[in-house]
Order: C-alpha cells, then structure tokens, then sequence
C-alpha cells in the first residue's frame, strides 16, 4: 500500500521537507475526499484540521445577511486551507465547499502541535512555509480589498 | 484633426455602465478603418468633448470601429448614451501598438485586468489569427464580479479552444459562480509559459499592473518581454499639447503600450 509521505512530499506547502519531517508529518496526516458541494468546513465549527488540496476546487464563503453565501477565494490543487492556531479555542472563520471532487491531504492540528512543541526543527520548518503562505494571503487580500479594478 | 463622422451600428450593453459600440460610415459604408492591437481613437461627442478609447475590434475587420467605453464621465457617458443611427466623431488610429508581430515563436502571456481587456481583445484576435505562429497562449482577466465581467460570451468560446487557456478570475461572487475567486496575480503562477522565450502583454488599473509586473518578474521574464498600456491623461493624441507628457514620453505618441524596460524608472513615480 502505498504511503502518505511521497503524497506529502508532492505538495507545494511542503517542499523541500526533509524525509524525517514528512515521516513525523505522517503521523497526523490521512486523507480525504469530498464531493462537489460538500462542506470541507464551517465558520464556528471546532477547527482540528488544516488542509493541504490535491486534486479539485474549494470555494471559501462568507455567509451576509443580505447577501447569502459570497464566494471570497477559490482554491485549487497546490493550495492549503486552514489554521496553524496555536492558542486555543480553534475555530473556523468561514465555510469552505468543494466544487468538484475534492482529494486532501488532513493534517490534525491538534497532532502537528503536539509534534511541533516536541520537534522544534520541524516547527521551525513548518513555520516558515506557513509565515509565506500568511504574508502571501496578506498581500492578496489587501489587493483583494482596495478593488483592485477600479482604481 | 479633423475628426470623421461615423455612425453607431450596433451598442451592446457590457456590464452596468460599459457599453461597446461598433461603428461604420454614414450610410452604411465600411469604417474602413485600419488599425493595429492597442491602438486607440479619439472619439468626439459632438458638443460634449473628445476623449481618447482604445479600439477593441478585430483589425482583420476594418470595415467595423469597435469601442468599449465605460461610463466614467460627461464625455464618455455621452457616447455611452448614442443609439443606433447617431453620429460620433472619430480621429485616429493613434499610438503604438502591441507587440503581436514581434512575438511570433513565443510564449504569449495576456493580463488583463476590469476594462483593460479591451485594448487587449485585438490583440487576442490577432494571436487566435495566427495560432500556429506561436507557442502557448495564455489569457489571464481579472474583475471586481462576474457582473463585471467584459465579453463573456466571447470568453466562454475561448475557453471551449483546445489551444487557448483562459484563466478568468473575480474579487467577489455568488455561489453560484464556479470560476477562480481572487486577484488575478495569483493566476499568473498558473499559466504555462517558459520565461526565456514568452511576451507579456498587460494592461489594467495602474496598481494592477504594478503587482502583475513584480509577479512576471518573480516568474523570470525580464523587463524587455513585458509591455504595459498606460494610457493616461491623452488629449490631443498626437504628442502635441504636452498633456499626456510623462517623464521624456509622451503617452499618445510614444506609448500608450510600452516595453517595460523603457519604463520602469517612470513607473513607480508618484509625482512626475
């Protein structure tokens, strides 16, 4: 059968991870799918999963009022969904649905923590990706949010 | 200078407030107006005022004017608000032109951001013209919605060629819209194109083509394959009256599509 940590190592999130780390990884990680329409997560719920996308399409929605559910980002193979939170409570700050079949690498947050408190090595090394990927989310949404189009 | 009176055809409604108009000689004549992608026109209201818009017809079609006029001002409202029958004002075509002759063999990369896809669209037209003549072809258009999308039947029909990847891309959308939600420089990282041999061709809000040149770059073209419209503050559209002087160029004359490298200690200035 085959491993998760060659499935791992194929994720852009995770480049260049030593084959120690990605055996570590392992150890928090399984896999899942969704269907199109399917819910990968819910604003409020208990966050204990960050996601690593391999194959499909994920809307991130905010729910308004007045506007029902506004699709706010689209997220496709090679991209992530989730928090690293490292003060509890975790929790989710938007919905996310699967637009078509959706295969995922779910990596337990509360299991990574736990390993990374152990493992600083492999915390360091899963902080710095994850600091890219916040600086690159913080520099889209700021696009994003000074409509980008009209200026 | 003397502008020709033409007469609008046909107005399609693009989006809420930008309407495309295509134009023929009074009577029914073929425009007869040759052009080259990213060219742009002077059209005058008449009584209203004149204002510079790109063409953004088919330049194997000359016998047809096309222009995508948003709605943004007295002048451009009032060609916005012409009907079929009405006579517009036409000078040009003005400026240089987009690089498609020069391309050939490349990779092209086409980034288009709200309206900017209308000086872009000839462009498109001619690379689709002669497919064979170049490597990939990617068409990356980013918009505030789907709402504010331009051309969307025409993008659909992109789509659907096995040898155009058209990326499309909205800031914000219903749920029942199942393309890309985000900015369109996140697209770029997407496109398939070898650095070394590809053209880049942008055009969009000025902040948009900033963010897009600094992502081209960090994907490893160079300053000289990329080529920016900035079109800005044209007047007179031929260098004359010093309006559209930016830094040692004028925009009507010299631009309004630029090889980066030409312009990039201007393209930044907050004040020149």
């Amino acid at each position: 059968m085959e491993t998760i940590e060659p499935v791992l190592a194929g994720h852009p999130f995770l480049q260049g991870l030593e084959a120690r780390h990605l055996e570590e990884l392992a150890q928090c990680a399984s896999r899942a799918n969704f269907e199109a329409g399917q819910f990968l997560c819910r604003a409020e719920e208990e966050a204990r999963q960050f996601y690593l996308i391999n194959h499909g399409r994920v809307a991130v929605e905010i729910f308004s009022a007045r506007r029902g559910p506004v699709t706010i980002q689209a997220l496709t193979a090679g991209d992530v969904l989730g928090w690293l939170g490292f003060l509890k409570p975790y929790h989710w700050h938007f919905d996310a649905r699967a637009l078509d079949l959706t295969r995922v690498i779910s990596l337990d947050v509360p299991c990574l923590l736990g390993r990374c408190e152990a493992n600083h090595e492999l915390g360091y090394e899963l902080l710095k990706r994850y600091a890219h990927y916040l600086a690159v989310q913080f520099r889209v949404t700021k696009l994003q949010l000074m409509d980008l189009y009209g200026t | 200078m003397i502008p020709s009176p033409l007469v609008v055809q046909k107005v399609r409604r693009e989006t809420a407030d930008t309407y495309t108009l295509d134009l023929t000689r009074p009577g029914g004549g073929a425009a007869d107006f040759a052009f080259a992608p990213g060219q742009f026109n002077m059209l005058y209201a008449f009584g209203v005022g004149e204002v510079p818009i790109s063409i953004s017809g088919d330049p194997a079609r000359p016998e047809i004017l096309t222009h995508t006029v948003r709605d943004v001002g007295r002048v451009s409202r009032a060609v916005c608000r012409l009907k079929k029958g009405e006579v517009l004002g036409v000078r040009g075509p003005y400026g240089a032109p987009w690089p498609v002759a020069e391309a050939p063999g490349n990779d092209v990369i086409i980034v288009a951001g709200g309206l900017g896809l209308a000086p872009l669209r000839p462009a498109v037209y001619h690379l689709l013209r002669e497919r064979p003549a170049y490597g990939n072809i990617e068409l990356i258009y980013g918009a505030r919605t789907p709402e504010d999308l331009l051309y969307r039947q025409e993008l659909e029909r992109w789509r659907g060629r096995f040898d155009f990847r058209v990326h499309v891309t909205v800031d914000s959308a219903a749920t029942d819209w199942r393309g890309n939600v985000g900015v369109v420089t996140k697209l770029i990282g997407r496109a398939r194109f070898d650095p070394p041999s590809t053209t880049a061709l942008v055009c969009g809000p000025g902040v948009m083509m900033r963010f897009t040149v600094l992502e081209l770059l960090g994907h490893g073209l160079q300053p000289e394959q990329i080529f920016v419209s900035m079109e800005r503050n044209m007047k007179c559209g031929i260098g004359l009256c010093g309006h559209c002087q930016w830094g040692p160029f004028f925009i009507c004359k010299d631009g309004p599509v630029f090889r980066f490298d030409r312009i990039k200690d201007w393209f930044d200035r907050r004040e020149v």
